[in-house]
């Protein structure tokens, strides 16, 4: 088995939605805008409006081996009721775009690395953006857009993250493993809240936007007592082979560097996981969930968690551990690639500059999203003499998310050299239009982008063609890793028409 | 609420903190270095913030989600 980043994973993030001035706006019609200006932005709804495919998806499947019965589901975990997703559009670059509920939301196209998905992440940040622009204004106000996950009234949205996994490995040891790792990874992953509890009541700043908000250790429930673990089994994927992890537990992150550190991260402890790693009890913890918030409210990073065993250890400490133990298994195993290499160095320097027992934390500063929006609410403290309950300083909280590259806080401190980035204009642009090459994206991406008068539907596992036929052709593409780039593209640049392109599908196989 | 006279206590505070450092001509100077520094970076946020910070927090509402 070997030890690395690299795996089948996409990151779906729920963006916050305003009109200022319009506080009754319906979201749903809001988010529906946004959905309609990008589908005409990009020329989308000039083919035959591909629709999502809901026939494949189960949403109330648990990996715990059972299913959740309809009936006894709250109406927000039935995901696949297309009354309530007004639009829904699928994207050249393989990703969707769609209403979920009262936001806008982009579900990344399938990548397989870490860098990829902290680049199409940024790409669906720009979509939303440039979509924003396009889409109607009301009185001249633009609708805005949050990549965040509070109003700090009670209200919370989610970033997940989805990895694939092999289907053997046991859940139970999922469960055990991660659950430590994703109380403690927050020390990077948070993007800082001001605000503690679900209202927001307590004016303190916490280093993590969703910490408060979970209640419960497993779950399939995503929208109230949130589960630190989402035992949701939606593969997209052959099921006996692929088992697809669906994380409601992290913060939406600004920084790419940051975004690109959580994938990596967690997909070497999934790694971990699979490699047959047992030695769970070093890191159990006595109450997870509380301990989440414990983490969370700690901007020191020098308090202390109990353990199961009854000793305490430090977030921090236990993220080295984490690191040490991925760190000794490698090398019992193979050099790490590249791409692991980059993600373990920055997973040890950001541990190193968290632990500066300063307070300064300078490396951090430059990537970290709470660290960054921390010092500057300090900065203007300092100037302005502001007590932490200012409305300035809630302010900055919201702005520093705002996706507005004319307003946005951290888009500001990205562009002064404040906040590090990986990524260039161009790189991005290209994104915001090319799949990635390596996952059955393109092939999605590209059968739009080619035959938009005959892609009836898709999903993340089939496209459905119709090409005036009786019947609608269903292709099935089960296997993330294929219907890439370089097993298709010279099939597909000589398929002048979809019919063509099944044609040689078919004699191919 | 920021009054005058935290203003005034902010200030003073880091006028101790320099004159701790005065037979030291470089702390001096970075002191001095890293709060022009801030205090641009401040300028710069200052120039994008929204008005009235109050009522535009207080006008984010948002529905739960995921």
């Amino acid at each position: 088995m070997i030890m690395t980043v690299n795996r089948i994973m996409g990151i779906e993030t729920e963006y916050g939605v305003t009109v200022p001035g319009h506080p009754t706006m319906n979201a749903m019609v809001t988010s529906s805008h946004i959905v309609n200006a990008y589908a005409r932005l990009s020329g989308l709804d000039q083919g035959l409006h591909a629709r999502w495919d809901y026939d494949r998806e189960s949403p109330l499947r648990d990996a715990r081996g059972f299913d959740q019965s309809r009936a006894d589901a709250d109406p927000s975990q039935l995901t696949d009721d297309q009354e309530l997703g007004l639009e829904n559009i699928i994207l050249t670059n393989g990703a969707r775009l769609y209403v979920d509920h009262a936001h806008p939301e982009y579900s990344s196209p399938e990548v397989t690395n870490p860098r990829d998905a902290a680049l199409w992440d940024k790409a669906g940040e720009t979509i939303m953006h440039q979509a924003a622009v396009f889409a109607p204004k009301f009185d001249g106000v633009q609708i805005k857009l949050y990549k965040n996950n509070v109003d700090n009234k009670g209200a919370s949205y989610g970033t997940h993250e989805n990895y694939l996994m092999a289907r053997q490995t046991p859940f139970t040891n999922i469960v055990r493993l991660l659950t430590p790792f994703f109380v403690t990874r927050q020390i990077f992953t948070g993007a800082g809240r001001l605000g503690q509890g679900q209202e927001g009541n307590v004016k303190k700043f916490q280093i993590s936007q969703r910490a408060d908000y979970f209640e419960a250790e497993v779950g399939l429930e995503t929208t109230l007592k949130r589960p630190i673990i989402n035992t949701r089994d939606e593969p997209h994927a052959d099921p006996e082979k692929y088992r697809r992890l669906h994380v409601i537990v992290g913060d939406a992150n600004m920084s790419e560097k940051a975004t690109m550190l959580k994938m990596g991260s967690t997909s070497l402890i999934l790694a971990l996981i699979e490699s047959g790693f047992e030695d769970f009890a070093q890191f159990d913890l006595a109450n997870p969930v509380a301990a989440m918030s414990k983490v969370s409210y700690d901007t020191t990073m020098n308090s202390v968690l109990t353990m199961a065993n009854g000793s305490s250890m430090r977030a921090v400490d236990m993220q080295f551990a984490y690191l040490e133990t991925i760190r000794s298994h490698l090398y019992s195993h193979n050099e790490p690639d590249e791409q692991t290499a980059e993600v373990l160095d920055l997973w040890q320097q950001t541990l190193d500059s968290l632990n500066d027992q300063t307070g300064e934390h300078r490396v951090a500063a430059r990537y970290v999203d709470w660290v960054a929006k921390y010092q500057l609410m300090q900065g203007y403290r300092d100037r302005d003499g502001l007590e932490w309950n200012s409305p300035r300083l809630g302010l900055i909280d919201l702005q520093y998310s705002d996706i507005d590259p004319g307003r946005g806080i951290a888009l500001k401190l990205m562009n002064r050299g404040s906040i590090d980035t990986l990524f260039n204009a161009d790189q991005v642009d290209i994104a915001t239009r090319d799949a990635p090459h390596d996952t059955r994206a393109y092939f999605r991406g590209e059968c739009v982008r080619r035959y938009p008068q005959n892609v009836a539907a898709a999903s993340w596992d089939s496209i459905v063609f119709d090409t005036g036929g009786d019947t609608l052709l269903r292709i099935p593409t089960l296997e993330p890793r294929r219907g890439n780039r370089d097993s298709l593209q010279s099939l597909l640049d000589q398929s002048e028409s979809a019919a063509d392109l099944l044609n040689s599908l078919r004699s191919h196989d | 609420m920021p009054t005058h006279d935290s203003n005034q206590i902010k200030r003073a505070r880091r006028e101790e903190n320099q004159s701790e450092h005065d037979t030291t001509v470089v702390s001096t100077t970075n002191n001095a270095e890293l709060d022009n520094e801030v205090d641009s970076l401040l300028d710069e946020i200052d120039e994008i913030l929204e008005v009235n910070a109050e009522d535009f927090v207080k006008s984010f509402v948002q529905k739960g989600g995921q």
